[in-house]
């Protein structure tokens, strides 16, 4: 891959530039509120672990994260075990109406969250889940099933359609070829969807806020109300907000090697 | 390859059918019912047809009024952003180093901003802007400029924009780095063999193979851009008065503010209604441009 003059100065200066206003959030979440509203300082003067203990030992605190790993590990869980046969269909047969459903998902990951946000917090609560993680993790299908359908069906269009045959000629059932063959055959796609399922989950705020009130809400939600009731403890929020970046700096380790591809949704 | 026509592949769509009717017709018919009634709370509603609908486009009434300046300044805060994060994502991808340990640590570093919950995004530019305890904030203003994203229109607009291009250049980046990592060493080899210029190979060879990410790219920043809510929610409120109140922050003030479930209905119908236009205008591009590709990759 050739690239251009000067690549290492415009790279530099990008990283700088992305990584600047997370090292301003992570210096501020080690300071005492009384060194943060004083002085300006490049680093924590008189560093403090108060921000993070507090976190830790309050329940109306940690438990945020719980709820939020919770419905985000339910809904990449749905998303992809419904996404998988959809996406094998997609790629290997013509079926009545095939390309206007394929369309349709689509726009559903285009549909705004705030539109779906009142009917949701009404449809929930009629059935009765609103207020646990079963509802949001429900809600965020809406955007993750389609994207889940078509990163997988661009790793299946991958598998060679021979393997389907013969596999059929070897007298392999339909389930067993699938879960025997198929699903080892894309493991990366899968990962790379699961990371994708994982990630549209973890950072949405308005469906997850809208459809929990206590005991399911999540740690962005909690992030959002204790700074408005507390007046403004930026030492607090600044050390809530760092251990939310935590779980994806995790995942994007784990999928480093097949993030470029999963961006381009499986299609290059 | 020909696909087979089966109509038997149903039953492999029906369970993603089922989960997303359920969470999205079902939702959307309440919608549709709310868009034309009216109501006074206690859950008593009259109908009033397409009352909403009128109002909201004719823009001397107060919602069509807010509909059409904050559609205004969705438009305009969409273009900006597109027209400055697609030039910068293909000049950080073709900066990527070609190999070693150093590839992976850009890529992680690249993909963070992408998975940091979006309100947490605003905090991060809400403190990082702020004049007393913001480094970006604190340095300008010490720079003679006066830089207040609170009170001024314009620098709350500049904050909203650089924070957009801080979160999202990096997913035009790896896109584009997709694509470029799909071009064969071979090409290369010719274009050098050939003498052609640095220029020539950008547009000859680097461009065209990235056409379809830069397609896709384009398609999610635009409609995420375009229902963008959390990141200037968090950070100005939609200030300083409306000048940084998007299309989905409207909707949200009027449906779960007011609880004005008429009008948030209407506005959420023909708000769903560009997207689903903007999305089948960029869905048939694509599907024919793979129609065109594939030829030719037949003859390679």
């Amino acid at each position: 891959m050739h690239s251009i003059p000067g690549r290492r100065l415009i790279m530099g200066l990008f990283l700088i530039f992305l990584l600047l206003p997370i090292y301003w959030l992570v210096n501020m979440s080690f300071k005492t509120n009384s060194e943060i509203v004083s002085t300006m300082t490049l680093w924590p003067h008189t560093p403090t672990l108060q921000h993070y203990k507090r976190i830790f030992t309050d329940e109306s605190w940690y438990s945020g994260y719980i709820n939020s790993l919770e419905y985000v590990v339910l809904n990449t869980i749905i998303s992809i075990s419904v996404a998988l046969p959809a996406a094998y269909a997609f790629s290997r047969y013509r079926f009545l109406g095939d390309k206007h459903l394929f369309f349709w998902l689509l726009s559903n990951r285009m549909a705004p969250a705030a539109v779906y946000a009142l009917p949701f917090f009404n449809l929930y609560s009629a059935i009765g889940l609103f207020d646990t993680p079963w509802a949001v993790a429900l809600a965020h299908c809406i955007f993750n099933v389609p994207l889940a359908v078509w990163i997988l069906e661009g790793f299946v269009s991958g598998v060679p359609r021979e393997i389907d045959e013969t596999a059929f000629l070897d007298g392999y059932s339909f389930p067993r070829f699938f879960i025997k063959i198929l699903v080892p055959l894309i493991a990366s796609g899968i990962g790379v969807a699961a990371f994708f399922c994982f990630m549209f989950s973890w950072v949405e705020l308005l469906l997850a806020r809208t459809l929990t009130s206590v005991s399911a809400k999540p740690i962005a939600a909690i992030m959002t109300r204790t700074v408005s009731a507390s007046g403004m403890d930026w030492g607090l929020l600044a050390a809530a907000g760092v251990l939310t970046i935590i779980p994806g700096a995790l995942v994007i380790w784990f999928v480093r090697n097949y993030i470029a591809r999963g961006f381009a949704l499986g299609r290059v | 390859m020909d696909k087979t026509v089966n109509q038997k592949a149903w039953f492999l769509v029906l369970p993603v059918f089922l989960v997303v009717a359920f969470s999205a017709v079902l939702p959307l018919m309440t919608v549709v019912n709310y868009s034309m009634q009216d109501t006074f709370g206690n859950n008593q509603f009259f109908w009033n047809g397409v009352g909403w609908f009128k109002e909201l486009l004719d823009p001397s009434t107060d919602l069509g009024g807010r509909f059409l300046a904050s559609l205004g300044r969705n438009l305009f805060f969409s273009l900006v952003i597109l027209a400055i994060e697609v030039p910068l994502g293909i000049v950080v991808a073709l900066s990527m180093p070609r190999d070693g340990w150093t590839v992976a640590a850009c890529l992680v570093i690249l993909a963070l901003p992408l998975l940091i919950p979006w309100n947490v995004v605003g905090t991060i530019w809400q403190i990082f802007g702020r004049p007393d305890i913001g480094l970006l904030g604190y340095v300008l203003n010490a720079a003679g400029i006066d830089y207040n994203y609170v009170s001024n229109d314009i620098d709350a607009w500049v904050t909203v924009i650089v924070m957009d291009v801080w979160h999202w250049t990096s997913l035009v980046a790896l896109l584009c780095y997709a694509g470029l990592k799909s071009i064969p060493e071979a090409y290369y080899q010719a274009a050098q063999i050939d003498g052609a210029s640095r220029w020539a190979v950008f547009k000859a060879i680097q461009l065209p193979k990235m056409n379809r990410v830069l397609l896709i790219a384009v398609l999610l920043r635009f409609m995420d851009s375009f229902m963008i809510y959390t990141e200037p929610f968090v950070v100005t409120g939609g200030g300083p008065g409306n000048s940084t109140t998007f299309v989905s922050i409207e909707l949200v003030k009027i449906a779960l503010g007011q609880f004005d479930l008429g009008k948030a209905a209407a506005l959420s119908l023909v708000y769903n209604l560009i997207i689903l236009i903007v999305c089948w205008i960029f869905y048939t591009v694509m599907t024919n441009a793979g129609a065109e590709r594939k030829p030719q990759e037949g003859a390679a």
